[in-house]
């Protein structure tokens, strides 16, 4: 079975985000970037399946600059075997990537699509459903657990209650949450053996995509700050503010 | 303007957040349509039709419909989205699951998550883990857009909305549902209750994590945690609130040894009142909080409950 896993570069997490003082974006100069943390969690889901001897192949497509190339590597020392990158300075908007990642699933014909839930810095959550939706596969978002048996997969989805179980059609796109499982540190002689794998670049043009914007971005801003607080002395003190003050007990 | 909501309910009554969205898409200035897709669902479309600026309410009752699968509602939807200038859907696992399939079939950019209404085409939506707000105006000539519900009141009763029933569409069969395994509890559910007791993980262990419990018995409140203590296993992922977990605006938040992570603040920092209780003076949680209380957890949690009785 081969799978295809997308590994997006974003802002590391623990960065603090700046909005430019102009309101245009944020600052991303000199900030440290990272693979995105639900896409690693992808990336590793992929590996896991292979060490189990279930994939034959692991592809990692990535979008955006050049340095994507050190998101694709990431994903290589973790395991993966060959690596896309569908260079572009565009705005990447969500359906665009889905369009492109459509064009190369066509090409690569992947038995499977694991991607994470949702990119840290754009929050779209909508990716894995919409390549699902332009190919017409089935779709699973937000698993936590995930078991391909020939031609179906058996699910388990994080809901809000709860869980959820789903039996789904393969080929399908799935999208990872949180306790999928746990990412592997790259160790040195991985980063080494990544630099030697396989990575294709290709243009958007080249597949044919309208990558275009959508949404226009009229500005951006910090959200409103919160009044300082108060620091209490004790319980007795803290309840008291939380009846008489604040009134909300 | 033609507004269609999609609602998230049990069979019986809407969910929390389907009224607030009711209210967002009452914002877009237009006729507002629900739709109840379910099994057995015509209970929860006669909830819809008294809520105050319903228009019409269409009850899709099938067995295919239990479940939501995105892929079944997808087909419902796009059967009639042409007769929409809007779709809109809570941005909760429900409505994420379904609207980008429906937005990626109408060859549209959905706007994710919005937390204000400026225009008709115009919205602002958190990123960043709420860190920036972007206000986007789209191109489209149909608006998908799930919204961020603790950003809107609750729409109130008072509303006499006409009842239609809608034709099922075909089983996609790409996938099927077996079923939900959630998460009992007497509380009330994070994302409707008034005051909510977080722990992090300060709360050390599972077992620990349940000196959290008398004190929400207390208070009425749910129980959430961050994701440290998600990931830590003390809790299940479902209590998670944060970025990439649940959305919470409640009267009172109680934050017990947790640290204040971006990710975790961006859960809950719109929340009227917050409590901090940390032992460590610099964590982040106190930049946010309304009061905050330097001690033991384990110390201060108990005697909360006490002065509280």
């Amino acid at each position: 079975m081969k799978v295809l896993v997308t590994a997006k570069r974003v802002i590391d997490p623990y960065v603090k985000v700046r909005v430019k003082s102009d309101g245009t974006g944020v600052e991303t100069a000199n900030i440290k970037m990272t693979i995105n943390p639900f896409c690693e969690i992808a990336v590793e889901q992929a590996v896991r399946m292979k060490e189990a001897g279930s994939v034959t192949e692991i592809v990692v497509v990535s979008i955006g600059v050049t340095q994507c190339q050190e998101t694709i590597r990431t994903a290589m020392a973790m395991g993966a075997d060959r690596g896309i990158l569908v260079e572009t300075t565009e705005e990447m908007q969500p359906l665009a990537v889905a369009k492109v990642l459509k064009a190369i699933v066509e090409k690569e014909k992947p038995n499977l699509v694991i991607m994470g839930k949702q990119a840290i810095d754009d929050d779209s959550n909508q990716c894995g459903q919409m390549l699902a939706a332009l190919l017409n596969w089935p779709q699973a978002t937000h698993i936590s657990n995930v078991t391909v048996n020939g031609d179906s997969a058996e699910i388990t989805r994080e809901i809000d209650g709860g869980l959820e179980k789903l039996t789904i059609k393969v080929p399908a796109v799935v999208t990872a949450d949180l306790r999928l499982n746990e990412p592997r540190y790259v160790t040195l002689p991985n980063i080494m053996k990544a630099k030697k794998k396989p990575l294709e670049i290709v243009k958007p043009d080249a597949l044919g995509v309208d990558v275009k914007p959508r949404l226009k971005t009229l500005k951006v801003a910090e959200p409103a700050s919160r009044s300082a607080g108060v620091k209490v002395a004790d319980v007795a003190e803290l309840v008291a503010k939380l009846k008489n003050e604040a009134r909300v007990i | 303007m033609a507004i269609l909501v999609i609602a998230e309910h049990d069979g019986k009554q809407l969910k929390p957040g389907t009224t607030n969205t009711i209210t967002a898409a009452g914002k877009l200035g237009g006729d507002v349509s629900v739709l109840i897709a379910g099994q057995g669902c015509a209970e929860a479309g006669a909830a819809a039709a008294k809520v105050k600026g319903v228009a019409k309410v269409l009850v899709a009752d099938a067995a295919h419909y239990a479940g939501a699968l995105a892929e079944n509602m997808a087909a419902l939807i796009l059967g009639i989205a042409k007769s929409y200038t809007h779709i809109v859907a809570p941005a909760t696992g429900f409505g994420k699951n379904f609207m980008p399939r429906v937005a990626a079939l109408l060859d549209v950019q959905q706007i994710s998550d919005i937390s204000s209404v400026e225009s008709a085409d115009t919205f602002v939506r958190p990123t960043y883990a709420g860190n920036v707000m972007a206000t986007v105006q789209s191109s489209d000539p149909i608006k998908v857009v799930t919204v961020r519900a603790t950003a809107f009141d609750p729409a109130g009763d008072g509303g006499s909305a006409a009842m239609e029933n809608l034709a099922a569409a075909a089983d996609a069969g790409l996938s099927k549902f077996n079923g939900q395994e959630l998460t009992k509890s007497a509380r009330p559910e994070l994302t409707a209750a008034r005051i909510i007791v977080s722990g992090g993980r300060g709360m050390g262990s599972a077992e620990n994590f349940k000196i959290l419990d008398p004190l929400a018995d207390k208070l009425g409140a749910a129980v959430g945690a961050s994701r440290a203590a998600v990931d830590s296993g003390f809790v299940p992922n479902d209590y998670q609130v944060g970025q990439t977990g649940k959305i919470v605006a409640p009267e009172l938040y109680v934050a017990v040894g947790i640290s204040g992570a971006i990710q975790h603040l961006a859960g809950m920092k719109d929340s009227k009142v917050i409590v901090a209780i940390n032992k460590d003076a610099e964590a982040p949680i106190f930049s946010v909080a309304s009061y905050w209380l330097v001690d033991d957890l384990f110390k201060a949690v108990p005697e909360m409950v006490k002065e509280l009785s």
